[in-house]
């Protein structure tokens, strides 16, 4: 028998419950976020103008590159202050 | 007085009545035999024939005679030498009869039919990671790739005895973290390096590269997880500088991307490795890449300093010369140049830089870093020129230069291109270092190669060199 030494972080992935769906949309928060692909913008101003236009507030944000994960402070930052978030991938 | 013999050494049979000697009339003496109890006949003989004591004072040769003092070795000597062991006993007259000195017998602790099963045995336990048992009937190449550990190719099984050899390359401690590897953002030890290092095919002396490597990396500059999420092409490549990649016998000659050198082959392979294992970054999870490149398997050379012209990537990036270093880039397959005709340097670093062009796509710029690897032969063009490397950068870089009008989107009936706007600012290829430059290759061919980047600057990844430690 050959005894081997587990190559890998040997770490059992964290389970994590997803947030509820919210059963209504009202006075809610949309956040925005834009990963600085070329013409994302284009897609998310018109999400921006289709959920203003049903009475919810949008928040906008950016990632300084679309190359590399989001800052900290951005994502803290989309997590206290809206209640679901979109992302943009575009080219 | 402690000293260590074996019946089967014809210098410790000789010394046998040197140590009947110092049992009548010097200080207190504890013998060990290595490989019988009984031997020497007539004094009293702890049994080490498990190699314990023998492993925990890390002989090379028996007979080993120590002088110990409050559990502190003070003093030693190996073999027989008269005047040595009358200074560590303080007894005068020994072995009357005997030569004055007979050297000694290696220790068995170091015959390769146990060495292996003595460093699992008393040195197994410095090693954290977990044990799993493959089944008695599993192949163990089959079994590896059925775990998900490899990258398409088989692997060595990295059992305690490799691995354990393989941490000899290093004089830094197994748990010791060597960077927090992407995409998991886990802290790697040095003992996980050397596990993976191991399934690479790696030698130990090989170690000290590839701790660099993963190092170089796991930085904020080089962003490996971006780098790995990306659609491109791009993956690391490895380029190693200095006296090491001599030493370790990589390869900067002939077919230096190429297949069939042990240390090019299975560095870039083992950071592969790391990143997959330890990293979790997986073709279809994390990696996205819409067609790789075939140097993602492995991408590693050395630059050839000896023939080059030019100062070593090393010393142009700020180390001294005489480090050994790794550089990390993130490329793409190398693409060739051929230019057979060119004996003038304005002639060839036009070549070059009309070459160079198509990394990404023709109408692109400045996006993009680039390594130029110059082979021997087109160095020598340079060479004989006069022209230093910083030259043949600027002079390459001066003949990238073109009209945003021929760039811009559309332009060509091209779609793809720089934004309108452009049209009239002239626009070199690269960033001014944004073309590094690397002298290697077989000495008949006049070619050289482009390893295309991915996105350059702050924003994607930047060349990062690290210095290689013992």
């Amino acid at each position: 028998m050959t005894t081997v030494l587990d190559p890998t972080s040997e770490r059992a992935p964290a389970h994590r419950e997803r947030v509820a769906r919210p059963s209504s949309l009202a006075g809610k928060t949309v956040g925005l976020l834009d990963i600085s692909k070329p013409r994302g913008d284009v897609f998310l101003d018109r999400l921006a103008e289709l959920l203003t236009d049903r009475g919810l507030r949008v928040e906008r944000y950016r990632k300084p590159t679309f190359a590399k994960v989001a800052p900290v402070d951005l994502r803290h930052q989309i997590a206290t202050t809206c209640d679901m978030v979109i992302e943009a991938l575009a080219d | 007085m402690v000293a260590i013999v074996k019946r089967e050494c014809p210098t410790c049979v000789t010394v046998v009545p040197v140590l009947a000697q110092l049992a009548d009339h010097g200080p207190p003496l504890t013998v060990y035999s290595q490989d019988d109890p009984t031997f020497p006949d007539g004094l009293k003989v702890e049994d080490d024939t498990s190699l314990e004591v023998s492993w925990s004072l890390d002989l090379v040769t028996v007979p080993t005679l120590l002088r110990v003092r409050g559990g502190e070795i003070v003093d030693r000597t190996e073999g027989w030498h008269r005047p040595s062991w009358e200074a560590l006993t303080g007894v005068t007259g020994l072995g009357p009869d005997l030569p004055e000195l007979r050297p000694g017998c290696g220790s068995r602790t170091l015959d390769p039919d146990v060495v292996d099963e003595l460093a699992v045995r008393f040195g197994g336990h410095r090693l954290r990671s977990r044990r799993i048992d493959l089944a008695a009937l599993e192949d163990e190449a089959e079994a590896m790739f059925d775990r998900g550990w490899t990258d398409g190719l088989p692997v060595v099984p990295p059992t305690e005895a490799r691995v354990l050899r393989m941490l000899e390359g290093t004089t830094r401690r197994p748990d010791q973290v060597v960077a927090v590897v992407p995409p998991d953002l886990v802290e790697c030890t040095v003992e996980k390096v050397a596990v993976n290092a191991v399934m690479a095919g790696c030698r130990p002396e090989y170690l000290p590269v590839v701790l660099a490597a993963v190092d170089g990396y796991c930085t904020h500059e080089f962003n490996g997880h971006g780098l790995l999420a990306t659609t491109y092409f791009s993956g690391p490549v490895v380029i190693v500088n200095g006296p090491i990649a001599t030493r370790i016998g990589m390869n900067a000659a002939g077919n230096v991307f190429g297949q069939g050198n042990r240390a090019n082959a299975t560095i870039g392979r083992a950071l592969q490795l790391v990143v997959r294992n330890v990293g979790g970054g997986r073709p279809g999870g994390v990696d996205r890449a819409t067609l790789g490149n075939p140097g993602k398997y492995t991408f590693c050379f050395a630059e050839d300093e000896a023939g080059s012209p030019w100062e070593p990537l090393s010393v142009e990036r700020g180390f001294a010369v005489g480090a050994s270093t790794v550089t990390l880039f993130a490329g793409e397959s190398p693409r060739g140049v051929v230019d057979q005709l060119s004996r003038e340097p304005e002639s060839l670093a036009a070549s070059l830089a009309a070459a160079s062009l198509g990394v990404g796509h023709p109408k692109v710029a400045l996006g993009i870093d680039a390594v130029l690897v110059i082979s021997p032969e087109h160095a020598r063009v340079f060479r004989e020129a006069g022209w230093s490397k910083a030259r043949v950068r600027s002079e390459i870089l001066a003949r990238t230069v073109r009209r945003g009008a021929e760039l811009v989107r559309g332009a060509g009936g091209i779609a793809e291109g720089l934004p309108a706007g452009l049209e009239e600012v002239e626009i070199p290829k690269f960033r001014d270092d944004g073309l590094l430059i690397v002298h290697a290759g077989g000495t008949a061919g006049l070619f050289s190669a482009i390893i295309g980047g991915w996105i350059s600057g702050p924003g994607g990844s930047q060349p990062v060199t690290v210095e290689v430690s013992s």
